[in-house]
């Protein structure tokens, strides 16, 4: 084997700029697929994080058919306590569970006394809700405090607090129409301002959970959905799943399932960028495929013509079939490692130089997100892994040849 | 028991019209023999080496090489047989160019036999003295002149002992005083190893030194041999 490996090695050495040439190709391709996927991953995942971690969360829980009417927050739909009770045990329990928050969803008329407008609110308890999304606290660009919404605070939407001339400190009142009718105001100070986010919900304003609860005067401790945060988001699909499947078997008084999970997921109009993203990852990499495929099929379909002489002589003097497709395929896997170690070193300081220029960009409403490019050492080994697995598939047809070549005809070859 | 029993063999190239380039010959060949083949070009000197060699089996006859029947041996089978019981010797040198002289006599103990490393040096460094290459052996092919590396290319087919060496004009690229040497180290090297070696030649020079001479013509056997072969 070692005596192969030598050969091989010698022979890419012999073609020197050839060699070259293929290797800086293949090179090239690694590097467009790892700087893409780097920049583009973490553009996605930051992307992720604005709006799971601001906003969203990673998971929801409504009570069935809440989420089909949420553009009216219907408060007849909120999880009563006892259901609510159900599923908090079921989430405390639950081992991928960081966090979650309860909130009371509404839509209320907004007076600054002189002038009213609609809003909607999510109404919170702040302590769960900042370690729920824990990038709320920096949406909020004037005022709030320490526990980002006290009682009787509430916290106005960028929007609206500019339309309305409002700013922090200033007395307004809310106004809400309960469950069953009845119209109820109550007074509010502005706590701060908070900056909008793309996104459903993106433009809501926050008042404290129990302010919402004398607004609408509930007197059963009821919730409209509960944003979940989970500890590792690359387990989204199983620690949904696992919820989902606990959540199922429950049904209402009508036989019907009492409740539905939603991820981030299908909550956001993002995730359709993501997907895109997904996609354009994917059929870049096809192409590092395809580069690869060519590139070394064409040097080794090259190498084996130019040699059918020495195959010939090997073969005569013995040497048995798989070991002459060995010494080619060999080849083609150097040829493959040479191209993926130069294309790794070089995307990896590409990357530390795209990070030392920490380049900004906008999101939506968010300004001057500084773009921090990573690799997953997963995904360096898996391209790494394609790229010389493709090498020896690519050698394998030329090798095959090769191994295949009548003795006799070979040497006769000029 | 004969090295080579050859019965009625006989090569018909196939085609639009075939050649029948051997038309059904026998001969024997004894061990240690040192033979040559002569006839005009296209008499089926290459051919009949070819099918001696197992690199192309014949179409008719049988043929029996160090006690095998190998008229049916193919592919690995005969790349086998022919890793343990047959040595090259090719007209263009056909050393291998990117191994040194040294890795050239040692590729068949490592890549067609397998020797363990100690072993392997020992002999390749044998073989290297015994054709007179003893301080060349870090050169590459490229570095050495056509009689040295028809020299390491005599110590390649012989250094796994194996009992019979072919040589189709092994010195049709070489110049006359030179031609002369690599033979007479051939013959030096059945001398000291009991090896046969069989070549093919034009030049009647050459063909001189052989010991048994088999002339062929038109595919078949003329009369004209010397001693140690024999018709059947
Ligand atoms: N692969 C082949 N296909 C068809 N005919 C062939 C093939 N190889 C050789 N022949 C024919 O067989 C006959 C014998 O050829 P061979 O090469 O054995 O002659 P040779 O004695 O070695 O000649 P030379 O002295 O020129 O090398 C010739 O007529 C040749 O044209
Ligand atoms: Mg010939």
């Amino acid at each position: 084997m070692r005596n192969t490996i030598k050969i091989a090695a010698r022979n890419l050495r012999r073609y020197r700029r050839r060699t070259l040439l293929t290797s800086s190709l293949i090179t090239l391709g690694v590097v467009a697929v790892l700087l893409f996927i780097s920049v583009s991953g973490s553009f996605k995942s930051m992307m992720i994080a604005q709006i799971t971690d601001s906003m969203l969360g990673h998971l929801q829980i409504h009570q069935k058919g809440y989420l089909a009417s949420i553009d009216t927050l219907p408060l007849n739909r909120n999880m009563k306590e006892g259901q609510v009770k159900k599923v908090t045990e079921i989430l405390e329990e639950h081992p991928a569970i960081a966090a979650y928050s309860p909130r009371i969803r509404l839509g209320a008329m907004f007076s600054n006394y002189t002038e009213t407008t609609n809003i909607r609110l999510n109404a919170v308890i702040p302590e769960r809700e900042m370690e729920t999304v824990p990038l709320l606290r920096e949406r909020v660009i004037d005022g709030g405090g320490e526990g980002l919404v006290r009682q009787g605070e509430i916290l106005v939407p960028e929007l609206i607090a500019k339309g309305m001339n409002v700013k922090v400190g200033d007395g307004i009142v809310l106004v809400a129409t309960n469950d069953d009718g009845s119209v109820n105001g109550q007074p509010f100070t502005v706590g701060g301002i908070v900056e909008g986010v793309t996104g459903p919900g993106g433009r809501d304003g926050y008042i404290h959970l129990d302010d919402a609860r004398t607004l609408l005067r509930l007197e059963e401790k009821e919730i409209s959905e509960i944003a979940v945060r989970i500890k590792d988001l690359d387990k989204l699909d199983s620690t949904y799943a696992a919820i989902n499947d606990t959540l199922a078997p429950m049904i209402n008084q009508a036989g019907k399932p009492a409740f539905e999970a939603h991820t981030w997921e299908s909550l956001s109009p993002f995730f359709n960028i993501a997907k895109m993203i997904d996609l354009m990852t994917m059929s870049i990499k096809v192409m590092l495929v395809a580069i690869v495929l060519v590139s070394i099929m064409n040097v080794m379909i090259m190498a084996v013509y130019e040699r059918i002489n020495e195959i010939g002589t090997i073969a005569a003097m013995g040497t048995v079939p798989t070991r002459i497709l060995a010494l080619f395929l060999t080849e083609g896997f150097l040829l493959g490692i040479l191209g993926a170690a130069i294309g790794i070193v070089v995307s990896l300081a590409a990357i530390a130089v795209l990070r030392a220029a920490e380049l900004t960009f906008n999101f939506g409403q968010q300004q001057g997100l500084v773009l921090i490019p990573f690799i997953k050492t997963g995904d360096v080994i898996s391209i790494a892994l394609i790229v010389i697995g493709i090498a020896v598939l690519g050698s394998l047809q030329p090798a095959w040849k090769a191994a295949r070549m009548d003795p006799i005809t070979a040497l006769r070859h000029v | 028991m004969s090295l080579i029993t050859a019965k009625h063999l006989e090569k018909t190239y196939p085609g639009d019209i075939p050649v029948k380039a051997i038309r059904g010959i026998d001969f024997t060949i004894e061990p240690a023999s040192f033979v040559s083949f002569v006839g005009p070009s296209g008499s089926g000197k290459s051919t009949l080496l070819n099918m001696l060699g197992c690199l192309d089996p014949p179409t008719g006859g049988h043929l029996t090489v160090s006690g095998q029947d190998v008229s049916a041996l193919r592919g690995r089978a005969a790349a086998e047989f022919r890793g343990r019981h047959i040595g090259f010797i090719f007209q263009d040198f056909n050393l291998i160019p990117v191994l040194s002289v040294f890795e050239n006599i040692e590729y068949p103990l490592q890549m067609v036999q397998t020797w363990p490393q100690d072993e392997r040096r020992q002999r390749v460094e044998t073989m290297l003295a015994a054709v007179g290459m003893a301080d060349q052996g870090h050169k590459y092919p490229h570095q050495i002149s056509g009689g040295q590396k028809q020299r390491v290319a005599v110590a390649r087919a012989l250094v796994t002992r194996a009992e019979l060496i072919l040589a189709d004009e092994p010195t049709a690229n070489l110049d006359r005083v030179t031609a002369l040497h690599i033979i007479s180290l051939m013959k030096a090297m059945r001398d000291e190893f009991g090896t046969t070696f069989i070549f093919s030649t034009h030049d009647p020079k050459i063909v001189s030194s052989a010991e048994t001479i088999f002339t062929i013509e038109d595919g078949r056997l003329a009369v004209g041999d010397i001693d140690g072969g024999s018709h059947a």
